[in-house]
């Protein structure tokens, strides 16, 4: 039996980065809010400690911070015609469970999406004419100049440390030429820089490219940030990725926000608490409230004026998709929203061997690299390339760690005693020159319910229907080969090229920059939520997260989602308290 | 829909405190002036009333006492504070308030026993008393039966206490140093007075009385070393600034260590919200007590101390850094040390084993910890650890021996 209990103004689903930052504003404007994780509490001093923080055992190979796939995980397959299967270990992408969500366990590269990036599809019409048929893309319905504040703050909250490039439109040496005006340089300057990205950036530079450090939420120093709270000295240990942060060098909602909601009487947080279902007014005209049920298996509704979805953007898609909120995607009509323009990511690589100089790559962090942006978004011509967008071109030291890295040149066999001279001999004597391409949304590629499996409550699994796309394979071919040049001219003695083929593999890991699926829009035709991240079904129920992109842009996800998430917060506070209803008539 | 907007809250308060000054009747109007039940209030918050009288660890009423506060001498409950007339104060007067406070006796002539900090308390004047009591006033009356002590005899007969009182003890008020500056007199009351810093940073003799040769030199207390509080030349926090003091007290934070345990219960229950001026009188006072020259130590074995720096690289120099300079604000320099070099390494030793939070406070919320050692290091290698820190110190300090970590790791297993 369900449970009733007393009603809230507020209720976060999921506290991870975008729930701390709803919580953070909408406690100090005074508004009583519950936040509800299916996972553990989690802080630094019990969870991942010095003293076992870097446990590759535990954390890489046993998962130990990810989503428990025993419980609760998706259906894969590559198109329509084939019949979905459950994963039943993580790969490609390795979606977080807990306090903190993935941002306790993510690399810390915090980009800010060009401003083209925003108006995707406008901007790439204007410029190169119709788009293809079938291609989805769309604008995001907010703009780069709106959601400028926002980047500023959360990276004010993260103490991001990077070079600005472009402030308030003059260009700065040394930072990206490209990036949309910035309103302030970053908090923190720049990681301290190793032998790879030195090469990496003359290279580059030989090139005329502009390489520039990748902005990190690895402290270059110690900083307080504008809630109070600490964040120390990186101390380039390089387990980032996987691993939480035992040393308070990396931004996490732990290390930046959770704190001070503790102490704030109006905030409340249930853990090991599964919402199962947004529920729906019996007027059907705003979510109530949504029904979770606890470690127990007791099941609760609880009431709320206010509900934000702020889990992982699968479940976000997920949960929409099980409370019947919105029109589900169907891929054969191009109709409904909920599912719809499912966007990954195209990654390639190529690693440079040396003789002689040692890369010690073990002496890293998760985002220290030096990048170039001149082959991402439209920072390029494409006409005649039959693609748009693009990708950054990076040279990181990082996951430099021994049971999940040993690079290997080309002609060693995958196993035995060369095989372990070849890792012997190359395992401070490398690095690593990477493509991290944009993902463009298809008309094809998308999520639903799966008919056949289901999770622990015996709810429906989501399926994910995806493949690389044409644009994703031009944009791949077009832009490794950039890479590969660069790597040559880093002076090794061979160069190692990962090139993308064939379709997507949901095994090999990749990155966990899942996006789509509960988008954002001007359109309620062709999108699940307004520019201000509110559904257009429900005026009470926001959606946050990476779920929010139409498409995928070249860059790592964290810095737009938290620049969205404030955006929307402050629509929250600022506009909706005062007049509850649709923030855009449709 | 919000439902307690903050505005709403202040204005409710407001409307509350207006209405109980404005309450006719002369007497009880004066008695609750509020700007006396301010101060007291503020005295409350400075003695640290709070952390002995509440039962923290049950999440007790504020006030209403309950808390069992171990003593080398068994268990001593605290009182209910409370304006309750059967439980609590409800039926003391200002004058039995002072009593207590000044000579350590309760309202029927009992004697207190001394883990009520009375030997400090009694230099407290009248009117802060007062204030207090005026304060405790306004609380809600709670219900709440203190439990018996858990003393053995002859200390369970309260008379055990008049000999001790004869011995140790001289009721008497505070008397300013007409050539020291207000500052200096200021911070010396709040010090030896409410604060009653002594109590644990002053070294005691057998029966529990402070040993005024070892005033604010260090104490020991449920095992965790008190460090040398003196701020003067060869002082345990000589090399302190007063701004030093001040943030230390304020934001729990400070360049050279954060308050932890027991120290962090009252920078967050008393000191964080002291005011400024109190906190810079603090540390004026502290500055100004110079203390004798260390005695020179043995060398350690030199075998040790390149095993100690071993360890130390190993695990401890990725925060602390591998000159031990720390980060200061967030790890502890570890060349400077009031804990790693004081006399008796107790709290060193425990926090290694034990691992430490840093006090979250309401300007600095971080919740900081050094993760416990106990299951990765053995009694060998932290004593030799140990031996190398306090051996390339600022301030040379003596060796530590490997019984003394087994000591430490055994009284910790029985604790919990």
């Amino acid at each position: 039996m369900t449970k009733q209990l007393p009603g809230v103004d507020i209720v976060l689903v999921g506290f991870g980065w975008t729930g701390a930052i709803y919580a953070e504003k909408l406690t100090a404007a005074g508004l009583n809010v519950l936040a509800l994780e299916r996972g553990p509490w989690r802080d630094t001093p019990n969870d991942f400690a010095t003293t076992f923080a870097q446990d590759e055992l535990r954390y890489y190979w046993r998962h130990g911070m990810f989503q428990e796939a025993s419980q609760a995980t998706l259906t894969f397959r590559n198109n329509s015609a084939q019949t979905a299967l459950p994963m039943r270990h993580w790969g490609s992408f390795l979606p977080g469970n807990g306090v903190g969500g993935a941002g306790v366990h993510w690399n810390g590269q915090t980009y800010r999406f060009l401003p083209s990036d925003f108006v995707a599809r406008t901007h790439n019409e204007e410029r190169y004419g119709p788009l293809p048929e079938h291609v989805t893309v769309q604008d995001y319905g907010v703009t780069y100049d709106e959601l400028e504040p926002h980047f500023d703050f959360f990276e004010k909250i993260c103490g991001i440390c990077g070079q600005a490039g472009n402030l308030n439109g003059e260009t700065v040496e040394g930072g990206n030429p490209f990036e949309g005006p910035r309103s302030d340089n970053y908090p923190n300057p720049p990681m301290q820089m190793t032998f790879s990205q030195d090469r990496f950036a003359s290279a580059a530079r030989e090139l005329g490219l502009n390489p520039f450090p990748v902005p990190s939420a690895n402290m270059s120093r110690a900083y307080v940030n504008p809630l109070g709270l600490q964040l120390a000295p990186c101390t380039y240990c390089g387990f980032c990725e996987k691993h939480g942060c035992g040393n308070y060098s990396k931004s996490s909602p732990q290390t930046t926000i959770i704190p001070v909601l503790m102490q704030r009487p109006n905030f409340a947080l249930r853990t090991n608490s599964e919402v199962l279902s947004v529920e729906k007014a019996a007027d059907g005209s705003r979510a109530s409230g949504v029904t979770y049920i606890d470690a127990n298996g007791d099941t609760f509704f609880q009431p709320a004026e206010v509900v934000v979805l702020c889990a992982y953007p699968l479940e976000n898609t997920r949960l929409l998709l099980l409370s019947q909120i919105g029109e589900p995607y169907d891929p054969q009509s191009g109709d409904g929203v909920v599912g719809k323009n499912y966007c990954y990511q195209v990654m390639s690589s190529a690693t440079v061997f040396y003789d002689e100089e040692f890369t010690n790559g073990f002496v890293g962090a998760g985002a220290l690299g030096m990048v170039i942006d001149d082959y991402n978004g439209d920072n390029f011509d494409h006409s005649g390339l039959g693609f748009i967008g693009g990708g950054y071109i990076a040279c990181h030291t990082t996951n430099a760690r021994p049971i999940e890295s040993h690079p290997v040149p080309d002609n060693v066999p995958s196993w035995g005693s060369r095989w372990k001279k070849a890792v012997r001999e190359n395992f401070l004597k490398t690095t690593s020159v990477g493509v991290h391409g944009a993902s463009m949304a298809h008309r094809s590629n998308y999520l639903d319910l799966d008919p056949t499996y289901t999770d622990t409550h015996g709810r429906p699994l989501l399926r994910m229907t995806y493949d690389f796309t044409l644009n994703d394979r031009r944009l791949t071919q077009h832009l490794t080969p950039i890479a590969q040049q660069i790597a040559n001219g880093m002076g090794g003695r061979e160069v190692k090229v990962n090139i993308r083929r064939g379709s997507y593999d949901s095994v090999p890991y990749q990155t966990t920059h899942n996006t789509g699926g509960t988008i954002m829009g001007a359109d309620p035709r062709t999108s699940v939520v307004n520019r201000y991240c509110q559904s257009w079904d429900f005026p009470n129920l926001f959606v946050a997260g990476a779920g929010l992109f139409p498409q995928n842009a070249g860059y790592n996800p964290t810095g737009t989602v938290g620049a969205l998430a404030y955006w929307s917060v402050d629509a929250i506070v600022n506009q909706y308290l005062r007049q509850p209803g649709p923030l855009v008539q449709p | 829909m919000r439902r307690l907007s903050p505005t709403l809250t202040s204005l409710a308060a407001l409307t509350f405190i207006c209405s109980a000054t404005l309450t006719p009747g002369a007497s009880r109007a004066q008695e609750l002036a509020y700007s006396q039940v301010e101060r007291g209030r503020y005295l409350t918050v400075a003695g640290d009333c709070k952390a002995c009288h509440t039962d923290l660890e049950n999440d007790g009423v504020p006030f209403a006492g309950g808390r069992g506060l171990s003593t080398p001498f068994g268990t001593i409950f605290s009182s209910n504070l409370t304006p309750d007339d059967e439980t609590g104060l409800g039926h003391w007067t200002r004058d039995d308030f002072y009593r207590a406070l000044n000579e350590g006796m309760d309202r029927d002539g009992h004697h207190l026993y001394p883990a009520m900090p009375y030997p400090y308390f009694t230099l407290m004047t009248r009117d802060d008393t007062d204030a207090i009591f005026a304060y405790l006033r306004t609380l809600d009356p709670v219900t709440a039966e203190v439990p018996e002590n858990e003393l053995p005899f002859p200390l369970s007969v309260r008379r055990s206490v008049w000999g001790w009182k004869l011995l140790f003890f001289d009721d008497e008020e505070f008397v300013s140093d007409p050539d020291a500056s207000d500052a200096w007199n200021r911070g010396r009351y709040l010090v030896d007075g409410p604060l009653h810093c002594g109590g644990c940073h002053t070294g005691k003799n057998a029966l529990g009385a402070d040993d005024s040769d070892e005033y604010l030199r260090g104490g020991v207390l449920e095992n965790w070393y008190a460090p040398n509080i003196r701020g003067g030349e060869n002082g345990g926090i000589a090399d302190w600034n007063p701004d030093d003091i001040v943030e230390f007290l304020r934001d729990g934070r400070s360049r050279h260590t954060a308050p932890m345990q027991r120290m962090g219960e009252v920078v967050a229950l008393s000191t964080q919200h002291l005011h400024q001026e109190d906190l810079e009188a603090i540390a004026t006072y502290l500055k100004s007590l110079d203390d004798q020259p260390r005695e020179n130590q043995a060398e350690p074995d030199a075998a040790r101390v390149e095993i100690g720096e071993a360890i130390y690289f190993d695990n401890c120099a990725a925060c602390h850094a591998s000159d031990r300079s720390g980060v200061p604000y967030l790890f502890a320099p570890l060349r400077t040390s009031n804990k790693v070099l004081a006399e008796d390494p107790s709290t060193a030793i425990r926090i290694i084993l034990g691992g430490a939070r840093a006090q979250p406070t309401e300007a600095i919320p971080s919740v900081l910890a050094m993760p416990p050692f106990e299951w990765k290091l053995s009694d060998d290698q932290i004593a030799d650890l140990m031996t190398y820190l306090r051996q390339s110190g600022d301030r040379s300090a003596g060796p530590v021996s490997a019984s003394q970590v087994s000591e430490m790791r055994e009284y910790l297993a029985d604790e919990h």
